[in-house]
């Protein structure tokens, strides 16, 4: 099958790839790129292990072919933070409030709750709710994640 | 868990869109959002020969209000439609998978792939909209009734391209209300029900995931009698068995959902 030759702007740096057309935007990144923080479950649509911000938006990188978005912005949880280690608020929110046991979710949660904070910077519990409803996490039980996404909201508030 | 090969295509605009199409006829697939065409060709459920996909036509990304109702173009987002000013579409979509799926999946998408369980095709159904379906030099408005014709199976034929869906606007104050049950939130229902009633007492629903296509059904007769009018609803829907509940269960969620359904239309139709 013909290869594609594709350049994303991966966290702000231009990178090149030449994949074939059925190269999940998941893959392309972890294989083609080598950024193995963004994560993959299920591979269709249900975990959001996978999910990475395209052009601002959050989108799930498992049901995206890298072809398609050709040209476009990603940012994945490597690109979350500030420079060197320092993290983001939602990085350090989930880090001070035990969001996270064995991780295998959270680049999917930093991501998703990144742009919710963005979007609404003082949610209700209600709105915490809906917007990681479409996150699985077989550890936590969510409550520290909830906490997480208010204690985030002041990190930015302040 | 790997998309089979096929030949993509990406054209730039409509016209290369429809010729690409036409050429390909049987063997072309459009790819809109993805979220429900990804997901299939990851579990080898589908292995289409190409892929035409229509995400860079921006002409399509629109969402205008037209003569007495709301016209999406085949690029429109769930996200943005929900945020267009239709109070049903609003309330159906609230219902559609994730906030995060609502980003990327397409409203003319979800009535094209016609899942017996999802929520716009009711919509348009209740609502007696139409799908715009373009091949090169012919246009033609397929109206709801006429356009879903089974599981996963609607009026589009192979070459053709869904450009728009019309859906109507609500009549003068009345009411409208969707719900539905599913095993998860964010899952497919189990069984949903839309109601729509006007402060004339015109009333009618649809419901989702009881047959194999939105079932419409008209109770102005029964109305104000909501309980009579869930009685006629859950008797014309066709509901079956399988992995996830009995025939008899859906059955009556319908009808528990349809006169909640309807009260709650009722109550929000301005007198
Ligand atoms: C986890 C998950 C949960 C979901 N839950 C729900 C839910 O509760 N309710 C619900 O309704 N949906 C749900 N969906 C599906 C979602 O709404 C999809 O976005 C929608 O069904 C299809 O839209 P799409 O743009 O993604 O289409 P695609 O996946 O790109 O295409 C779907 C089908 O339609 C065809 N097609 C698409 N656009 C056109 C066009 N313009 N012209 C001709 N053919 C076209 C494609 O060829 C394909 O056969 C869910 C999806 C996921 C992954
Ligand atoms: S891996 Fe993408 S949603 Fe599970
Ligand atoms: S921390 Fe283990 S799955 Fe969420």
């Amino acid at each position: 099958m013909r290869r594609h030759d594709i350049t994303l702007v991966v966290n702000g740096v231009a990178r090149q790839a030449s994949v074939p057309a059925r190269r999940l935007l998941s893959d392309c990144l972890r294989h083609d790129l080598g950024l193995t923080g963004t994560h993959v479950g299920c591979e269709h649509g249900v975990c959001g292990c996978c999910t990475v911000l395209l052009d601002g938006q959050p989108v799930r990188s498992c049901l995206t072919f890298a072809v398609s978005v050709d040209g476009h912005e990603i940012t994945t949880v490597e690109g979350l933070g500030g420079d060197g280690d320092s993290l983001s608020p939602v990085q350090q929110a989930f880090a001070e409030c035990h969001a996270l046991q064995c991780g295998f979710c959270t680049p999917g949660f930093l991501c998703t709750v990144t742009a919710l904070l963005r979007d609404n910077p003082a949610p209700t519990d209600e709105e915490v709710v809906e917007g990681i409803s479409g996150n699985l996490c077989r550890c936590t039980g969510y409550q520290n994640i909830v906490k997480a996404v208010h204690r985030a909201a002041e990190l930015m508030a302040e | 868990m790997k998309p089979p090969p096929f030949e993509y295509h990406a054209p730039r605009d409509l016209d290369e869109a429809l010729d690409t199409l036409a050429r390909l006829a049987e063997r072309g697939k459009v790819l809109a959002g993805g979220q429900s065409l990804i997901p299939m060709l990851n579990m080898r459920l589908t292995a289409p020969e190409h892929l035409v996909d229509v995400n860079r036509l921006a002409e399509l990304d629109t969402v205008e209000t037209e003569d007495g109702g709301l016209r999406v173009g085949a690029l429109a987002r769930h996200s943005r439609v929900g945020r267009a000013g239709h109070p049903l579409l609003r309330q159906a979509l609230k219902l559609v998978a994730h906030p995060v799926i609502r980003n990327r999946g397409t409203v003319v998408g979800s009535l094209v792939h016609a899942d017996p369980a999802a929520e716009l095709p009711a919509v348009l159904a209740l609502l007696g909209g139409s799908v715009r379906l373009a091949r090169p030099g012919r246009t033609r408005d397929v109206p709801a009734a006429e356009f879903f014709l089974g599981p996963l199976e609607s009026a589009v034929e192979p070459g053709e391209l869904a450009v728009s869906a019309f859906f109507p606007a609500l009549p003068p104050g009345a009411g409208c209300a969707f719900l539905e049950v599913a095993r998860r939130h964010g899952d497919f229902a189990l069984a949903g029900v839309c109601a729509l009633v006007t402060p004339e007492g015109h009333a009618r629903a649809a419901c989702v995931g009881v047959g194999p296509v939105p079932i419409v059904v008209d109770v102005s007769e029964r109305a104000p009698d909501w309980a009579a009018a869930a009685r006629a609803v859950r008797e014309a829907a066709e509901p079956d068995d399988d992995i996830h509940a009995t025939a008899e269960y859906r059955g009556h969620l319908v009808g528990v959902l349809a006169e909640r359904a309807f009260r709650e239309a009722a109550a929000s139709a301005k007198a």
